[in-house]
């Protein structure tokens, strides 16, 4: 398998940018995550790393080689889709079989391939049959099975989830992972949907407006979000965030609510917002705990049920709900007032105008 | 607002039985929420709720009152779809005035504005009244369909899956704002969705359905916790209920191709073979735990992670909270919680 490297790498549009200037190095076997919006340039990347898009600017690299000019079918990559491509008049087996015949492999090797892919994904008993007839998941196994028995330098996958029900892409999203822990392929993955993102990747390349938000692994995306955008994105619901202003170790919130700051986050509050001290206050919802002691205080506006979880929906202010995850039995009332802490070490704080998260001093990134 | 009695419906299109003798009470100011996969039956009952399909058999009542002979107009619903059907050439607010300046209504000015003031108060669009509805966001539009339907103060609501044209972002903003308006409203509400967050979420009672028949009517606690088919338990929690293949050996129950061997709780009538339902958070891992098993694979998402367990040859799925420490291939120990085990007989109903 391949290490990508992209460098510079930019795609325009006319006179603008779908891809702005871009850094990426993709590790030899690493599952690597483009996720974002529509229209945000995740698809374009993975395009112009396939060569199915040309690059306006940069150049891209397999393992050290040049490849920026390289027809797609000189790149030795493999890709999936979100819809499945069969050929639906050949049957499940002669679609896997297809690219090795292209690449006039032998007839017994061929065999040997195809049985061995059809094993991993379960589909042997399937290999008979058009693809017209299968199921939803059972197609996209099988082109899957497809991109896989070429053992190409790199998989490059755009959605292949997006067009299989809920109960499909729970079942999808979890084999393909574990083929990858497997096979250790070089994998780009594009997806708008935060939580296959959050569960493959071993790395998540946040995009929107054409530029990377934030590559990191998921815990640190989760945790750590580098901005208000990639705060909001990741998560359902996303990282409450609250506009606030800070003096001498509280902020105080719209509506009178105040928050007594944690005694490591001081110094760096009063370094970064000096006198003017805008900030805005992110927590996630399981960082915040109702408690009849909690420094805040806010009406219930509404209470739901997710199954194994509760979430209660706070009105901190007009247009400002607090998102707050509870225990399963939870049941407040519409108008209830709760009081509610937040937890110290689960914190975070952002610039209002450069939207950027703050960085503890003394914290290692 | 008004009850809606639906007795005994069956409805046919050609030779397909789309709504097979269902009968169902919702009650006056209640949010229910018809659940169920594509092709179910879900949207032909709101249809014949609103008299735009004719029911083969059975009545439709509302307040005690057989409606079935009354035209949609006279039936007094008002209807939400996923696509917003607003006059993109018309502002906001003559959006939300067209159905009140109907010839039938004769509802004055003075009480069209002011309706629409309060309804675009609730739906925090008082802001939008003046803008041409083409230049509103997703999320906006579908919040003025929903309020041109709240400003005519119908007897009851009908939404066909008026959230799932959205992003996932609006959707959970709008699941919040739609439960908020119908508690403080008390509206009758029947809402049609295949999302069973969103049945959950926002429902008072859910109606699970498939093939055109009814397969449970409950509260959301009642379907999540008691589902009475394994469709049911299927169809709601994420992560999925984990289902395995039992049979009962000695006074335990043991699953199939594992190493589970579970003592039978003592009330037990339970035939020799059976499904075995155990939500995913109810596998419980800790180190005292009596069974063990192998980590297959492991899917962080943040606030929890799902943990896939191989025992023997099955596989199970645990939810933990937060980040789990264990990698791949680690031996795990973990515990069933004994009180929330679903058992269900080979014909998938609840025992």
């Amino acid at each position: 398998m391949a290490t990508i490297e992209l460098k510079q790498v930019a795609k325009k549009f006319g006179d603008s940018y779908a891809v702005q200037p871009l850094d990426l190095t993709i590790h030899d076997g690493e599952f690597v995550v483009l996720l974002g919006p529509s229209g945000c340039g995740k698809t374009t990347t993975l395009r112009m790393i396939s060569g199915l898009e040309a690059v306006t600017d940069g150049n891209i690299l397999f393992d050290g080689h040049d490849v920026t000019w390289l027809h797609p079918s000189e790149r030795d990559i493999a890709f999936v889709f979100q819809f499945f491509a069969l050929y639906s008049h050949l049957s499940a087996r002669d679609n896997i079989a297809f690219p090795l015949q292209a690449q006039g492999e032998s007839r017994d090797a061929i065999k040997k391939r195809v049985a061995d892919v059809a094993k991993m994904l379960k589909i042997e008993h399937v290999l008979n049959s058009r693809p017209g007839s299968l199921s939803g998941g059972d197609q996209q196994r099988v082109a899957l099975a497809r991109a896989l028995v070429r053992r190409p330098a790199a998989f490059l996958m755009d959605e292949p989830l997006g067009a299989l029900d809920a109960e499909f892409r729970e079942t999808m999203r979890a084999e393909i992972k574990r083929l990858h822990i497997d096979q250790h392929a070089t994998t780009v993955y594009v997806t708008h949907d935060q939580i296959e993102a959050m569960a493959m990747g071993d790395r998540i390349v946040v995009m929107s407006n054409a530029v990377v938000q934030q590559a990191a692994t998921p815990a640190d995306v989760y945790h750590n979000p580098a901005n208000l955008f990639v705060a909001r994105f990741i998560g359902s619901p996303g990282m409450n965030l609250i506009p606030a202003q800070y003096a001498d170790g509280i902020v105080h919130f719209e509506g009178g609510n105040t928050y007594t700051i944690p005694d490591d986050w001081k110094a760096t509050l009063s370094r970064e917002l000096g006198s003017d001290g805008r900030v805005v206050v992110g927590f996630r919802p399981e960082a915040a705990m109702v408690s009849e002691t909690g420094e805040m205080a806010a009406p219930t506006y509404a209470n739901d049920l997710h199954g194994s979880y509760t979430m209660l929906h706070l009105e901190l202010l007009k247009d400002q709900i607090v998102h707050v995850r509870a225990s399963r039995g939870t049941d407040y009332k519409i108008g209830d007032r709760l009081r509610f802490d937040v937890d110290p070490h689960m914190v975070r704080f952002f610039h209002p105008d450069t939207e950027m998260a703050l960085i503890k001093q003394g914290h290692l990134q | 607002m008004s009850d809606i009695k639906l007795e005994n419906i069956t409805k046919n299109f050609k030779q397909i039985v789309a709504l097979n003798n269902v009968s169902l009470a919702i009650k006056d100011g209640e949010f229910f929420v018809l659940l169920g996969p594509t092709g179910a039956g879900k949207t032909t009952t709101l249809r014949v709720i609103a008299g735009l399909e004719k029911q083969n058999a059975g009545h439709v009542y509302f307040d005690g009152e057989c409606v079935d002979s009354f035209m949609p107009a006279d039936r007094d619903t008002a209807f939400v779809f996923q696509q917003y059907s607003l006059y993109p050439n018309m502002s906001v607010y003559e959006n939300l005035a067209f159905p009140l300046r109907s010839p039938m209504r004769h509802v004055p000015e003075n009480e069209i504005r002011q309706r629409i003031n309060t309804t675009a108060e609730k739906l925090r669009i008082t802001h939008l009244l003046e803008r041409k509805t083409a230049k509103l966001s997703g999320g906006e539009m579908q919040r003025v369909s929903i309020g041109r339907a709240i400003v005519r103060e119908p007897r009851v609501f009908l939404m066909d899956e008026p959230l799932s044209n959205l992003d996932a972002k609006l959707r959970e903003a709008l699941r919040v704002e739609l439960q908020h308006l119908q508690k403080t409203q008390r509206s009758t509400t029947l809402l049609v969705t295949h999302d069973q967050i969103e049945a959950l979420t926002m429902a008072d009672r859910i109606a699970v359905l498939d093939h055109g028949e009814i397969l449970q009517v409950g509260t959301p606690h009642e379907i999540y916790d008691h589902p009475a088919t394994t469709v049911v338990a299927q169809l709601v929690g994420t992560p999925r209920i984990n289902l395995l293949d039992t049979s009962i050996q000695d006074g335990n129950l043991v699953v199939d191709r594992s190493t589970l061997r579970i003592p039978i709780p003592a009330r037990s009538n339970f035939p020799d073979k059976l499904l075995l339902g155990i939500r995913p958070e109810d596998v419980r891992l800790t180190q005292s735990g009596r069974f063990s098993g192998k980590v297959s694979l492991v899917e962080p998402l943040g606030v929890e992670t799902i943990v896939h367990i191989r025992a023997g040859e099955q596989t199970l799925l645990s939810i933990v909270p937060g980040t789990s420490p264990y990698g791949i291939d680690n031996d795990i120990q973990f515990d069933l919680a004994g009180d929330r085990l679903h058992v269900f007989g080979l014909d998938g109903s609840r025992i």
